[in-house]
């Protein structure tokens, strides 16, 4: 009896209590509360009043994006391990990789630049791709056990750091500058890259987080039960 | 009458940041939990305004020599030479190159530099209490989120052709000092991007609706 009352008095201190609607949500951008609609397979709701795209319901979520996350890490998987770009100039040949790009600006004392392209071309993408395998396997189960949870909510973060696409453009234009002094060669690695950016961008556009937030197992078992219950009321 | 809150913080309520969730703290409370994921909620992102400035200074800060110390020094049989982002940009001109060179222009010149000017122009005008022009600055905080992971360009170009041309001792390409401020340009507009609540934009006009 005690136990319960402690137990009760830390669950209010700790947790809020939910809403028993939740279809009701606020605007991300502008904190303006409205009802979601129930949206059909592809279709999208918007923002009333800052046109924020909220939520945009997908078809056949997690397979789908399973399957372009079991793609992106065997592309990635490749393009880690083959040249990427080479060059010969009189008789003399040279090649890098991505990982080798970074480690000679380490090697020249340019250490914090290194770390940053090493966390943007390498790390982040990494976790970007192993995290929505983790989410989308883990959200096969019923109910969503919580780790997944975590990683939805650093998802985001692993997201804005992996900038694929963006050091595809800087291998491009490193490409044209160099075409100036030696012939380039551009490696496998190259190309399975280009790949893997529209890969990347289908993985993340195919999924919908909404559909996982929705059947995830709550932090607070009791508010959940008291959720479930006035849905059912 | 009460009702007319038409925001979740008008309503007392915390939008979660992490999973969306509404819910309502306890009594007098201006921090809790989200019961679904956990997250600590508060209503607005905590010192976003604060935190977002040092953020835009510091970055301010380091685009003086991120434009003046040289990115890349290439060194030749006849001598070496350094060459700024700017020098670079005429480097790359050419008849068929000019198309590259608009990017690294606008990637490494323009967007930095906007991108420091539309925060703090963001954050002026929060902090005056603005209530015009909401859709446009929020449109405004939309366009430097999405395009601020672009300015990263320019390190990877130097990244790659210092990495590349390694042919000593016919010509070798190392990084600058320059570099480091560039990318310290990026990461820094990147965080004050992050830290910024755009929804700090709209409280102004929300509690002028309420209140007529």
């Amino acid at each position: 009896m005690v136990l319960t009352r402690l137990d009760q008095e830390s669950y209010r201190q700790t947790y809020n209590q939910p809403l028993a609607d939740r279809s009701l949500i606020s605007c991300p951008h502008c904190d303006l509360m409205q009802r979601l609609p129930d949206l059909a397979p592809g279709a999208s709701a918007r923002c009333a009043r800052c046109n924020l795209e909220l939520w945009r319901r997908r078809e056949d979520s997690l397979n789908r994006t399973l399957a372009l996350a079991i793609g992106a890490a065997l592309l990635y998987a490749v393009a880690n391990s083959v040249p990427m770009l080479g060059l010969t100039v009189v008789g003399r040949e040279a090649f890098t990789t991505v990982l080798g790009g970074a480690q000679h600006l380490w090697e020249d004392g340019r250490e914090t630049v290194a770390a940053l392209v090493l966390f943007t071309a390498i790390i982040a993408p990494a976790l970007q791709i192993g995290f929505m395998l983790a989410i989308v396997l883990g959200a096969r189960r019923q109910p969503v056990p919580r780790w997944v949870g975590f990683l939805l909510r650093h998802h985001r973060i692993t997201h804005t750091w992996s900038m694929i696409e963006v050091m595809m453009l800087g291998v491009l234009v490193a490409l044209i500058k160099i075409a100036d002094y030696a012939t380039v060669i551009p490696g496998l690695a190259l190309f399975v890259l280009g790949a893997l950016v529209f890969v990347l961008a289908g993985m993340q556009s195919s999924f919908d987080a909404r559909e996982v937030w929705e059947r995830i197992e709550w932090a607070d078992a009791r508010a959940a039960q008291a959720a479930a219950d006035c849905n059912d009321g | 009458m009460k009702s007319a809150a038409i925001t979740a913080m008008q309503h007392g309520l915390h939008s979660c940041e992490g999973c969306g969730l509404l819910s309502r703290p306890g009594p007098q409370q201006e921090q809790g939990r989200c019961p679904r994921c956990a997250h600590q909620l508060t209503f607005r992102k905590a010192d976003s305004i604060q935190r977002t400035w040092a953020f835009v200074i510091a970055a301010a800060i380091c685009y003086i020599p991120a434009n003046v110390l040289p990115v890349l020094t290439t060194t030749t049989a006849t001598g070496s030479e350094s060459d700024t982002i700017l020098q670079g940009v005429v480097l790359l001109w050419s008849p068929t190159g000019w198309p590259l060179s608009l990017i690294v222009l606008f990637a490494s010149i323009m967007i930095p530099s906007a991108k420091i000017i539309a925060l703090a122009y963001l954050l002026i005008t929060v902090q005056r209490g603005s209530v015009s022009n909401n859709e446009q600055r929020v449109r405004l905080y939309r366009t430097i989120e999405f395009i601020g992971r672009w300015s990263m360009v320019d390190v990877f170009v130097d990244t790659f052709t210092a990495a590349l041309i390694q042919l000593q001792p016919l010509m070798s390409v190392e990084p600058g000092p320059g570099l480091f401020f560039f990318a310290a340009v990026v990461v820094l507009t990147m965080l004050a991007a992050e830290s910024f609540d755009p929804r700090l934009i709209w409280d102004a006009a929300s509690s002028q609706e309420v209140s007529t």
